[in-house]
């Protein structure tokens, strides 16, 4: 996998949401079939770059999420692309039922971005951390759901959303993070990327802690712990084959997530794990708690998920391997 | 296209075979919402032939009117008309609610033909419309969105999110009928949770109102002929219907919104609305 030159030295730091708002402005120029929506966030979102080129196709409802995914399937069934964008406790949380019905149910092609999510919100407290919304959208039929783990993944992911005809998800982060992977690096929606091979334990991320984790296997490996990074950008449909790879070379899985635990990437790792009867698995991310205020840094290392955190679970975990 | 038909003897004659395969369609079913169905069927007649501009043999064709249907559990009137103005046979109407149908018990977009949008949780319906009209109006074409809401479902803040937006977008190609039936599943309207003043509330929105009898054919049709005159802002059609309208034991009664007539009350409805057609048909129009 293609990645930049010195992994540990990034010269780039920029919020996911950035690659995702560019994106938004490479599909306006290509086709006039595409829309954008914002409720009241345009800015934080990044689709006012979108808004700024491409007025008439942009439409500002007001802090109205309920009616952003609907307006959004009305336009969809019109034939045309559609974007959706807002903070994700706010859609799909607020308007789950619109996007369950609206959306998935009509089958439309309306794609939803959520700007900030995670812990990674950071200072804005526990009300703002969207730590559910993968549970809530990989259960929906229809839906694909997306977490990208940099600026340049985000792009990517929002281009392979408007291609595919199906509504996805994309989760991004509204923190600056390093940009590690590049033009080059392959993105197949359904198909995981392997960033680090390892023997020892397979370590499942998205989002933020992927970077995160690859810097907790070289910590790892200093403790003779060859511990192999994949990078679970797309969370539905899963990657079962890269998950039973690598299940039955480490025989140990490790999830890493800015999510609950319950319902989340790990929770669609395990379904896979258990009815292959796998290997042993630990789920990490948020254990089922509102959690706080805080910067990006100091919350990932608070609950365990910055490279230290990750290196202290992952030991933890070697001690379940057969 | 669908040829429109203006003579109002000829649409009660529709609006009263409506009535009837919907009675039909719900014993069969022996499930749904049989009020609000039956008193929705001179609105429907309007609208499938004479109001909107579409096609039964085409039912993709890009320049359709679209008619979003957001209270979908009234669903039997919409497929009864459906299938009536030709775009299914009228046999698969007895399919309602089985198992393997195209007729679902709250439609489902891309099963059965004609239907513009899945529907069933209420206040998510305007919202769909109000996005159609939004790509009418950039594409500058010329159909227009036909939306069909409940009076119940105005409880939904959704509702008032898209109302919102209509009027920002002074969405003159969007006409909204509101079925006033006032009730609802658990009584009346006003006693479960008031709604009114909605003329004055809609008025306040931005829109343009217009208070019409829902089972007066002429007046229905005449009201979305001045809703198309209406440039900038969006049309608000309350039309006032009896739940059950011409089913004697079912109209104004709050306990037949949620339920399918037995084998005896399908008897008795069926031989009402056949002396009502005889009437119709004396008529000298």
């Amino acid at each position: 996998m293609k990645l930049i030159k010195n992994l540990f030295e990034p010269e780039l730091l920029k919020p996911s949401r950035d690659g995702f708002g560019k994106a938004l402005v490479e599909l306006g120029e290509k086709s006039e079939d595409f829309w954008v929506l914002t409720a009241d966030v345009s800015e934080s979102t990044r689709t006012h770059w979108f808004a700024e080129q491409f007025p008439k196709m942009f439409v500002q409802v007001g802090v109205a999420e309920q009616n952003l995914a609907g307006v959004a399937a009305g336009i969809a069934s019109c034939g045309k692309t559609v974007f959706i964008s807002a903070y994700g406790v706010f859609s799909p949380g607020r308007n789950w039922d619109q996007v369950r019905v609206s959306i998935c149910y009509n089958n439309v092609n309306v794609n939803l971005h959520a700007s900030h999510t995670g812990l990674t919100v950071g200072p804005d407290g526990a009300s703002h951390q969207a730590l559910e919304d993968i549970s809530i959208t990989r259960c929906l039929p229809n839906m694909i759901v997306m977490s990208p783990c940099d600026m340049e993944e985000a792009k990517k992911a929002a281009h392979a959303a408007a291609e595919n005809i199906l509504p996805c998800y994309i989760r991004t982060s509204r923190e600056k993070t390093p940009v590690f992977t590049t033009p080059e690096t392959p993105f197949e929606i359904g198909k995981a990327n392997v960033y680090r091979d390892g023997k020892d334990v397979a370590i499942f991320a998205h989002g933020v802690p992927v970077y995160e984790s690859l810097k907790a296997a070289e910590k790892l490996k200093e403790k003779g712990i060859d511990a192999a990074v994949i990078d679970c950008h797309t969370i539905k449909p899963i990657d079962e084959k890269t998950i039973l790879k690598y299940g039955k070379q480490c025989g140990l899985i490790v999830t890493v997530e800015e999510h609950q635990v319950n319902g989340g990437m790990g929770s669609a790792v395990a379904e896979v794990v258990a009815e292959n009867n796998l290997c042993p698995m630990k789920i990490h991310g948020v254990y089922d708690k509102f959690c706080e205020s805080g910067s990006a840094k100091e919350l990932l290392h608070k609950y365990l998920l910055d490279a230290e955190g990750i290196e202290k679970v992952v030991e933890d975990s070697m001690k379940m391997k057969k | 296209m669908m040829k429109k038909i203006s003579n109002i003897k000829k649409l009660n004659l529709i609006a009263n075979t409506i009535r009837q395969d919907v009675v039909k369609m719900l014993h069969e079913a022996k499930s749904g919402h049989s009020a609000g169905a039956i008193g929705l069927a001179d609105i429907y007649t309007a609208l499938y032939f004479n109001v909107l501009y579409h096609d039964p043999k085409n039912p993709d064709w890009p320049d359709r009117d679209r008619h979003v249907l957001s209270n979908g559990h009234v669903c039997p009137v919409l497929y009864a008309t459906l299938a009536n103005a030709g775009y299914f046979p009228k046999e698969e109407l007895m399919t309602l609610r089985k198992p393997g149908s195209r007729l679902q018990g709250h439609p489902h977009r891309g099963s059965l033909p004609g239907i513009e949008n899945s529907s069933g949780p209420l206040g998510q319906g305007l919202s769909i419309a109000v996005g159609m009209a939004l790509v009418s109006r950039a594409e500058r074409k010329k159909w227009r969105v036909y939306c069909m809401v409940s009076d119940g479902e105005q409880q939904e803040g959704q509702v008032w999110e898209a109302a919102m937006l209509a009027a920002k977008h002074k969405l003159g190609n969007l006409t909204v009928i509101m079925d006033r039936n006032n009730i609802q599943i658990d009584g009346y309207t006003e006693e479960v949770m008031p709604i009114e003043p909605l003329a004055d509330k809609y008025r306040a929105f931005g829109w343009h109102v217009i208070d019409v009898d829902g089972h007066n054919i002429k007046q229905i049709i005449d009201a979305c002929n001045e809703s198309r005159a209406v440039y900038e802002r969006p049309t608000m059609i309350i039309a006032h219907t009896i739940p059950g309208k011409a089913v004697s034991f079912m109209e104004q009664r709050f306990e037949w919104h949620g339920k399918p007539p037995s084998k005896k009350d399908m008897e008795e409805a069926l031989e009402e609305l056949q002396n009502v057609r005889k009437l119709i048909e004396e008529e000298d129009i």
